[in-house]
């Protein structure tokens, strides 16, 4: 199972090495991290999606990234009613003008937007659900997919509070 | 006050109440060494720097504070971490300072540069990389609250050299401000509330305690709750010092080599009351066979231990301070029923305890391990600490040796670091000047740190060291007899090497006890010598330690005689 997990820590350097050290020592597979400033400037927010076999296991680790001094809060936001993003950028080689105006037109459908484009590529950004990002990328690999980056998932819970305060 | 970074250091320490520090200077740390010169503070030099780790290890468990040890950048960092991991594993608080290459000169393969950082992370509760000489006081703070309080464990500060060198107006803060640290663990009432419940319908209930009674300083607690309620206690290796050995309910180490009546009550009790444990694999036997019959109660400050190994019916999560008396203070009520209740399994458990204490088979000609131990128990008093290393001797003298109270029994439990006893002794004995300070150690384990006997002899510290001398790696040849078919791969001493010269030419006395008929005299002299004394006790090499509880069993198939 993948659950999205959110994790608030002081913003110092060696944080994020904690935090992943951890959960790879006790053989959990990261899928995605990354990490960000937040509405307090001293508080960095870590966005993990994990792999683990059952959520009493999840929970074991979760413990164990509680313990670090410079985690303030950590929570399983799966568990809780939310809105996911991820932002994708792909490039995709459009060396014609039917092939530019096919991705054009896929963009479209999926509201995605032309970030770049050039004589001979063009590059798309989306942002939305995992799903949709997984329908474009499927969409896109009848033509050449040159590169793709993606931030992997971010995560808030809905409703007025937020995590520190849960 | 406009002082530099390593006179800042050494005015935290003594804002802190740091009596002894233990190192060995180094590049680095020059600066920091020159103002130890300078206020004479306090400083035991080692001769290893892992020596100086364990040192202020053993310190630490002997006295209940923050050990603190000092090294120097690369070699010097990296020869702490078997001391800093042994610490992190069995949660004693120590404060380890480390010097690193200035910090222009970080992240360049300098001289001496290793990420101490990087390879302190897995094994520290926490670490710091001090860049400006400004963050010392409030890095010093932090980490000495870090280290001693909550389940407590090693604190890494690696400082740049020129930190060291800066000079600044130096403020030592009065508290700390970590939003992700309290340090308090106050738990939830209620879940001491159903425990109680839970002792009233138990019929056989059992005490299983560790460690963490003897961090928290609650063995009181735990006696008086043991006692009052005619529960029979067992305790992890990490915990021998909580109960009165002498006590009636007292069933003794419970485990691998745990006592017959320990792992049998533990198989077949209905309640099992663990306090301060982590349900470590060497004490468990088969993890989904330990107490099968049992509604399992966890005790402990850390949530993470909780269903970590083993799945509890109920939880406290709290310090013991807090949770120990309020349970006792709510148990009251109940003492005299929970008491009848139990009765008929309290002398059970008593009987088979009696019928079944640690034995061993004596030899007409030679010494054996055992019967020294036994001896050497009964020549020490009360106030004893003995001290191990690691190997057949430990758990022969966890057997055989009594342990009246906690910080008596001090040994590297979790990581079982061969090399741990001497230096640990060492500390220990500069912790507790006023107690008795015994190290059991090997032939194999006592090689592993020999050179601290050189810090011995320098400091006079007066301890006794008892080298069970069996010229075999004697645990990893037991393993060896009994499953893989007596072939003794590189366990077997054919070694030149006298220990009892090693000793001499270190500087302390040194002796050797061959003749069982001189055992008892040869004890009784050594014993009243002044001073740092080895004594090597020849002992023959095959002898099993026993009970034993193979690997993936369970604790009622333990082996109590013969070959496995």
């Amino acid at each position: 199972m993948k659950y999205q997990i959110a994790i608030l820590a002081e913003n110092k350097p060696g944080v994020l090495t904690h935090v992943s050290g951890l959960i790879s020592r006790r053989a959990f597979n990261i899928e995605t991290i990354n990490a960000g400033y937040t509405e307090e400037n001293d508080v960095t927010r870590i966005n993990i999606v994990v792999n683990a076999y059952n959520e009493t296991e999840l929970n074991k680790v979760i413990h164990q990234m509680a313990k670090l001094i410079d985690v303030i809060k950590i929570v399983n936001i799966s568990e809780l009613p939310s809105i996911n993003r991820e932002l994708i950028m792909v490039k995709v080689k459009a060396d014609t003008p039917a092939v530019r105006a096919d991705i054009v037109n896929i963009a479209n459908i999926f509201r995605a937007h032309i970030v770049d484009v050039g004589h001979e590529n063009v590059v798309l950004e989306l942002t939305g659900e995992q799903e949709k990002l997984a329908a474009l990328i499927d969409m896109l690999n009848c033509y050449d997919i040159l590169e793709i980056a993606r931030t992997g998932p971010i995560a808030l819970s809905r409703g007025t509070t937020p995590i520190k305060n849960m | 006050m406009h002082i530099n970074g390593a006179r800042a250091v050494i005015e935290s320490l003594k804002n802190e109440g740091v009596e002894l520090i233990f190192g060995y200077p180094g590049g680095a740390v020059l600066t920091l060494y020159d103002e130890i010169y300078k206020t004479k503070f306090p400083h035991i030099l080692t001769r290893h720097e892992q020596g100086a780790v364990h040192a202020a290890d053993g310190y630490a468990r002997a006295t209940g504070k923050v050990g603190v040890c000092v090294a120097t950048s690369g070699p010097g960092a990296t020869n702490l971490i078997t001391g800093i991991a042994t610490a992190n594993i069995d949660s004693i608080p120590l404060v380890c300072i480390t010097g690193q290459v200035a910090t222009p000169f970080i992240g360049k393969d300098s001289f001496q540069e290793a990420d101490v950082c990087g390879i302190t992370s897995p094994i520290t509760k926490h670490n710091y990389l001090v860049r400006y000489a400004e963050d010392l006081p409030r890095v010093l703070k932090e980490a000495f609250f870090i280290a001693g309080t909550g389940r407590p464990g090693p604190v890494v500060i690696d400082i740049a050299k020129d930190a060291f060198a800066a000079e600044f107006d130096y403020e030592y803060p009065d508290s700390v401000n970590l939003r992700g640290y309290s340090g308090i663990n106050i738990g939830d009432e209620k879940t001491i509330d159903s425990v109680v419940t839970a002792l009233q319908k138990a019929k056989k209930p059992v005490i299983f305690t560790g460690g963490g009674v003897i961090s928290s300083d609650t063995h009181k607690f735990l006696r008086k709750f043991a006692s009052s309620m005619h529960i029979p206690v067992t305790s992890t290796l990490m915990g021998l010092g909580c109960a009165d050995p002498d006590s009636d309910g007292y069933l003794g180490m419970a485990g691998m080599h745990g006592s017959y009546a320990s792992n049998i009550a533990i198989m077949e009790c209905d309640l099992l009351i663990g306090i301060g444990v982590r349900f470590d694999d060497r004490v468990t036997g088969i993890v989904n066979q330990f107490a099968p019959n049992a509604a399992i109660i966890h005790f402990d400050i850390d949530h993470a231990e909780i269903n970590k190994n083993i799945k509890t019916e109920l939880s406290v999560i709290g310090d013991l301070q807090w949770s120990l008396p309020l349970f006792l203070e709510k148990t009251a009520p109940y003492v005299s029923s929970i008491k009848s209740n139990c009765k008929e399994w309290y002398e059970y458990t008593i009987k088979m305890q009696k019928e079944n204490p640690f034995t061993y088979k004596e030899d007409k000609t030679h010494i054996l391990a055992q019967e020294a131990i036994s001896k050497i128990s009964d020549m020490s008093g009360p106030d004893t600490v003995a001290v191990t290393d690691v190997g057949q001797h430990q758990m022969w003298t966890a057997q055989f040796f009594k342990i009246y109270g906690p910080r008596n029994f001090i040994t590297s439990g979790g990581l079982g670091t061969m090399g741990y006893g001497l230096p640990a002794a060492m500390g220990a004995k500069l912790g507790m000047p006023q107690k008795k300070v015994l190290l059991f150690s090997g032939d194999g384990s006592i090689m592993m740190n020999c050179q601290e006997m050189a810090t011995l002899a320098d400091y006079a510290i007066d301890i006794k060291i008892i080298v069970i001398h069996n010229s075999v790696l004697g645990m990893v040849t037991q393993w060896q007899r009994m499953f893989y078919g007596k072939r003794y791969s590189h366990s077997l001493f054919k070694s030149k090497a006298d220990i009892v010269k090693i000793a001499q030419a270190m500087g302390i006395k040194g002796y050797r006890i061959e003749k069982k008929e001189d055992l008892k005299t040869g004890l009784e002299k050594i014993f009243s010598e002044h001073g740092p004394v080895l004594i090597d006790i020849v002992v023959p090499e095959v002898q099993d330690v026993l009970p034993m509880v193979p690997g993936g069993k369970r604790l009622d198939e333990m082996v109590l005689e013969g070959d496995i």
